[in-house]
């Protein structure tokens, strides 16, 4: 049985199929990537598996358990982190406050969601900015309060929207060697969209291509970015000159 | 809070507590004033400040709550320390039940505030109709004799009503206080300022959200026993009225919206300016009728320009003192 298996989910929009009969598994302690063109669907499957809309059709199971059309909090009690594609950081809190609200999901007391929260920051090296209201974050710093927020939930299933999206290289290394380093020494499960190739070459074991709402490649790094139909959707047919 | 805020508190606690022994009755009927909007604001920041939930019909609570007390004593001769309890409880089922429509429909902002006046609205022409409580004739319970006390009736000389809205407002801030460190707070203030990211983070937000409605209808009730208790006179037209939850609701926005002290600042400045100035005009023997309505509305707009956090923020940052 495996960690985090979709099993055929559908979504339309007003008829528009954003996602259709997409199926793909997540190992536990992999980390799996889905790509894909602009507009492809892949937000949609997170949402999907996130709880923020019910499939159509499908399943999801996580932990040999049906979630699918479960509420976001439930989702997220079930194990799963999610950080947002466009940043949502609670503006007017700290962002020690923004962490420590995400803590309190699994802690008993405010004081031990605060111990951990603390933690979690010198990790992401945002102990600095701790007393810093959010809104006063410059957006590398909000992506990173993102993903500290999230982890503060203790998930077993990370997914990662677009976490590197507008980072600098250098940023985007660091970013990397912070996703490596929670897979390997802590065991987290990342489920992650990107559209930098540089992040996905980096990270994942694995690739997942959807394009139009379909599922139209996966494998490992090499072999997705040599596959000729995932060349085709990124580039166009190759033709004769 | 530091130890600045803390000397602060007690110099205001002390001055409080003695106000009644150094002043005359015109003073502690204004000071009275101050302490009920100040409770009434600090009940209505729970729903607003803290989680988010614009309430423009707190007159409701008030109302509901003061007739229910003044009923009671009024037919039964029950005190209102036990019409109290079916004050609160009948508040807090109005509150959840309009919670209940707004949160479990996706009513929310400018939408769950027009619910909120609808409510109130529909309660006062309702009232008008209930002759069982004097309908639009008002309800009148028999006034206090000034010098005779009786607690168990709540009965008693103005400073006994002085020293119990004290205690009130003192009780709210203290429990403001503490909800906004526990993980309501928290939990609250993330519900504020992002619901869908509140959410993705395992929050409940439909119950806590009506946790927060239930508190804050629950604290207004006893406002309204209160009133009932002091004035002595309830009219549907007067207590459930519109001008009544902007009045509740401009202290605090005044005093700084989702502040501890915002409440108590905004109702002490609006009180005493507005009955300032109606004095002022009073001893130059000139007379306006609304004069207060239009000040409130020159006092609102000067501070949404230049202190759009309120007038606490500004002034803690001078003192060096925590928000």
């Amino acid at each position: 049985m495996n960690f985090l298996e979709i099993q055929g989910i559908s979504k339309s929009f007003r008829g528009l199929k954003a996602v259709a009969n997409a199926s793909f598994e997540v190992p536990r302690g992999a980390i799996v990537a889905l790509i894909g063109p602009n507009g492809a669907g892949k937000t949609t499957c997170f949402n999907v598996i996130a709880g923020v809309f019910a499939p159509d059709s499908g399943k999801v199971i996580f932990k040999n358990k049906e979630i699918q059309g479960f509420r976001p909090d439930q989702v997220c009690a079930a194990g799963i982190g999610r950080t947002f594609q466009i940043v949502k950081p609670f503006a007017g809190l700290s962002v020690l406050d923004n962490v420590i609200v995400g803590a309190l999901q699994r802690e008993r007391s405010v004081s031990s969601a605060r111990v951990f929260s603390l933690s979690l920051l010198t990790k992401l090296k945002l102990d600095a900015k701790k007393d810093l209201p959010a809104s006063s974050l410059t957006l590398p710093d909000r992506k990173r309060l993102e993903v500290a927020r999230a982890l503060a939930t203790r998930p077993a299933l990370l997914l990662l929207d677009e976490a590197m999206a507008g980072l600098r290289p250098t940023e985007c290394d660091e970013m990397v060697g912070v996703f490596r380093d929670l897979n390997r020494a802590d065991g987290l499960t990342i489920l992650l969209i990107e559209h930098v190739m540089r992040a996905v070459m980096a990270l994942a074991q694995k690739v997942v291509v959807l394009h139009h709402g379909e599922i139209i490649a996966s494998g490992t790094p090499a072999e997705v970015v040599r596959d000729p139909a995932v060349l085709e959707c990124y580039l166009g047919e190759e033709t004769e000159v | 809070m530091n130890r600045k805020a803390v000397l602060l508190l007690c110099i205001l606690g002390i001055f409080l507590l003695i106000l009644p022994k150094i002043t005359n009755a015109y003073v502690l009927s204004v000071a009275t004033l101050i302490l009920f909007f100040a409770y009434t604001g600090q009940a209505w920041n729970v729903m607003m400040g803290f989680a988010g939930q614009l309430s423009l019909g707190h007159s409701l609570y008030v109302g509901v709550g003061a007739y229910a007390a003044a009923g009671l004593f009024f037919h039964y001769g029950v005190g209102p320390w036990a019409g109290l309890w079916l004050a609160i409880v009948l508040c807090v089922l109005l509150g959840m039940l309009i919670g209940f429509l707004a949160f479990r429909f996706s009513i929310s902002g400018v939408y769950f505030a027009l619910l909120t006046i609808a409510f109130a609205e529909f309660t006062r022409i309702g009232f008008d109709h209930i002759d069982w409580l004097g309908g639009p004739g008002g309800l009148f319970i028999k006034v206090a004799q000034r010098d005779k006390m009786d607690l168990l009736n709540f009965r008693g000389p103005p400073a006994m009503y002085y020293y119990a809205i004290l205690a009130l407002a003192a009780g709210a801030f203290i429990l403001c206080f503490f909800l906004l460190r526990s993980r309501a707070g928290y939990y609250w203030q993330a519900i504020r300022e992002n619901e869908e990211a509140a959410q993705a983070l395992g929050i409940n937000v439909f119950r806590w959200k009506m946790l927060a409605v239930a508190i804050s209808s629950g604290l207004t009730a006893i406002a309204g026993v209160f009133y009932a208790f002091y004035y002595n006179n309830l009219f549907p037209e007067q207590i459930f009225h519109i001008s009544r939850s902007i009045e509740i609701i401009l202290g605090p926005i005044i005093g700084g919206v989702g502040t501890l002290f915002g409440p108590i600042l905004g109702a002490a400045v609006l009180t005493l300016l507005a009955d300032g100035i109606t004095e002022l005009l009073a001893a130059m023997g000139l007379e306006f009728p609304g004069i207060k309505q239009v000040f409130y509305g020159v006092v609102l707009l000067l501070v949404v320009m230049f202190l759009p956090h309120g007038i606490w923020p500004a002034l803690a940052k001078r003192l060096g003192v925590a928000r």
